[in-house]
């Protein structure tokens, strides 16, 4: 395989981890120096969110609204209400859980201007355990209208979307976690609200994947290449509005699919790419995530290995698919 | 701007026309909340006709004074008082509750009408209100917010947070309005889960609290005046109501929480609140197409 299937936005090679929701509070400052009419509400979780961040710089901006999260969500509402645009963050798992159906009422419905990026998401939040792991919140978010739900893949991806989403208007969910993440993408990484990114391109196997799992997936497609099978590695960070056509064409052009996602399987990306290719592009898929069960305490990054979300994972789910494949060309033959 | 007056039978002439249109669009709807619409007329028409900075011609208007109807099921009455201020024609009312019509079941934020945000669900108006209110302040502008919060809605856990805000904040520039009508959806509030002593609850949370009679407009002109004068914290007015207040077969009955009337329901009500000279014929006497013909005129439309 020739370099240039590959991206020109990834790194040749991973030299450091960085904190997204780092790379969150550093562009919220530098957006609040842009944006007189950014203001930032958090509840109760400021420097884990790294709001605080901006807190510091804009205190007169900066709104700490106490474990309230649903009168944190109606409040944002009001700002926008008022023309300014609202960010606000706490932990995944309370954003989108504790306070859906202010969400829904009061920012999605009238389709308002609220920024919602939340962290610690997924189970790599580690050793808190099961109830601070939300591996709920990419359904929860994509079945509201109006919402645009995005996953950054690293912190270069994550400071893109905030400034992209900064003069994007209407409501839009942000899932960021706690770990650090591989940085695989250059400085210039393009970010588009939904634009799906080929990372790399293959004909055998398409692995669709968001978060921390794209780094997994193009690691995956490195291992399979060995195996002399070509993967093909798409970022899908803009779970809503999906990218369908980039979907179909490579599930199209490989006959087999592999979606990965640290989320349950049940709602998130895999839902979402599945009833894509239901209506679109019927298509043998296997998807890589919880297979719809809570997380455990543990060391963030080892619980991904844990829960069979690794690279070695995706090409265990990628050999599988194209045997299924196989076998049910013989079949018909 | 509208043309404010504190003249108190001007306001209540108001009022009787509100109710009428509210409940005649009500029954043409053949749903809705009958008794939380009427016990909030009064506080409705002196906010709209007295209190409030708003010009039904330039509803963008960036220096208005917002307000939110927190008990959002109580919207017929909004809409009748939105219409008579001039946001829309009184024909628009008959309207409500049909499809593609601006008039929902419950309010969708919608400037061009008048309606500041939606709701519907309760326990986040007073959190928007906030929300505007502290982007008031932040601009250094002299916006008052207005928040009307049913008493079921206390029940919501939601509620307290947003109180607390207020509190907190400091938002001399909201004043909440709790239309204290003693029913819920499912009965009197003493029988389902009390929420005695309001005020002082209000009180113990930080607010400037004034109990008043929710019907008396004098009353409510002067509680509105006071609030604005409270500097360093917020205001809330509880108003002591009647559910279904106006209309003697709607008054302190549970079952017209969610009930609109019916024909001799409507008959009823007609004949207690119009004036002699309003109706050409004694309403009870229709039935079926001319009741309706006779209808149609109230609000100026044809519809057979």
């Amino acid at each position: 395989m020739s370099r240039s299937q590959i991206s020109d936005f990834v790194v040749d090679e991973v030299t450091e981890n960085a904190y997204i929701r780092e790379a969150y509070g550093k562009t919220l400052v530098e957006l609040g120096k842009e944006y007189p009419e950014l203001v930032v509400l958090d509840a109760d979780l400021t420097v884990s969110t790294k709001t605080n961040l901006f807190g510091k710089e804009f205190p007169r901006r900066f709104f700490t609204m106490g474990v309230s999260e649903q009168d944190m969500m109606a409040t944002a509402a009001g700002f926008a209400l008022a023309g300014k645009i609202p960010f606000a963050s706490t932990f995944a798992v309370f954003a989108t859980g504790r306070a859906w159906e202010h969400v829904r009422q009061s920012i999605a419905f009238p389709n308002l201007n609220v920024k919602i990026v939340a962290t610690h998401a997924g189970v790599t939040v580690g050793e808190d355990g099961a109830t601070h792991q939300a591996l709920e919140d990419v359904a929860l978010m994509r079945v509201l209208p109006n919402m645009t739900v995005i996953v950054p893949a690293d912190a270069v991806e994550t400071e893109k979307v905030i400034r992209t989403l900064v003069e994007h208007r209407g409501p839009a969910y942000v899932r960021l976690a706690r770990a650090k993440f591989p940085t695989i993408f250059k400085k210039s990484y393009e970010f588009e609200i939904g634009k799906a990114r080929v990372l790399r391109e293959g004909n055998d196997v398409a692995l669709f994947a968001v978060g921390i799992m794209v780094y997994e997936a193009l690691e995956a497609a490195k291992i399979l290449e060995r195996d002399g099978i070509s993967a093909c590695v798409v970022n899908l960070s803009t779970i809503k509005p999906i990218d369908i056509e980039t979907v179909v064409k490579w599930a199209g052009i490989t006959g087999a699919v592999v979606t990965v996602e640290d989320h349950n399987i049940i709602g998130g990306l895999g839902g979402a790419v599945a009833e894509v290719l239901g209506e679109y592009c019927p298509t043998p898929m296997k998807r890589i995530g919880m297979r719809d069960r809570f997380g455990t305490s543990g060391d963030g990054l080892k619980l991904l290995e844990y829960f069979g979300l690794k690279a070695k994972n995706i090409v265990q789910a990628a050999h599988e698919i194209l045997e299924f494949n196989s076998e049910k060309k013989s079949v018909v033959i | 701007m509208v043309q404010r007056t504190k003249d108190v039978e001007v306001l209540k002439e108001i009022a009787r026309k509100v109710r009428i249109d509210l409940l005649n669009a009500l029954h043409r709807a053949k749903s809705g909340h009958t008794g939380g619409s009427l016990s909030s007329v009064e506080i409705l028409v002196t906010l709209y006709f007295s209190e409030l900075r708003h010009d039904p011609k330039n509803p963008r208007w960036e220096d208005r004074d917002r307000f939110v109807l927190s008990k959002g099921h109580g919207v017929p009455a909004l809409y009748s008082v939105l219409a008579h201020a001039g946001y829309f024609s009184r024909q628009e009312l008959i309207t409500l509750r049909k499809p593609g019509s601006r008039l929902q079941g419950h309010p969708e934020y919608d400037l061009d009408i008048g309606i500041e945000a939606s709701t519907g669900s309760l326990g986040h108006g007073l959190s928007a209100a906030n929300g505007m209110a502290l982007a008031a302040k932040m601009d250094g502008k002299n916006i008052r917010v207005y928040a009307l919060l049913s008493d079921g809605e206390l029940q919501e856990g939601a509620t307290w947070e947003a109180i607390t805000t207020s509190y907190y904040r400091k938002l001399d520039n909201l004043c909440a309005i709790v239309d204290r009508n003693r029913f819920q959806n499912d009965g009197a509030m003493a029988e389902i889960k009390d929420i005695e002593p309001v005020p002082d609850k209000w009180r113990a949370f930080g607010w400037e609290a004034e109990v008043l009679d929710g019907h008396d407009i004098a009353g409510l002109i002067s509680a509105f005046e006071k609030a604005r004068q409270t500097k360093g914290k917020p205001f809330v007015i509880v108003a002591n109501t009647t559910k279904g207040k106006g209309v003697s077969i709607f008054e302190n009955k549970g079952h017209y929480h969610g009930v609109a009337p019916n024909d001799d329901e409507i008959k009823i009500a007609l004949n207690e609140l119009l004036k002699d000279e309003e109706s050409g014929l004694r309403l009870e006497k229709l039935a079926g197409k001319e009741l309706r013909l006779e209808l149609d005129k109230l609000f100026g439309v044809s519809t057979i």
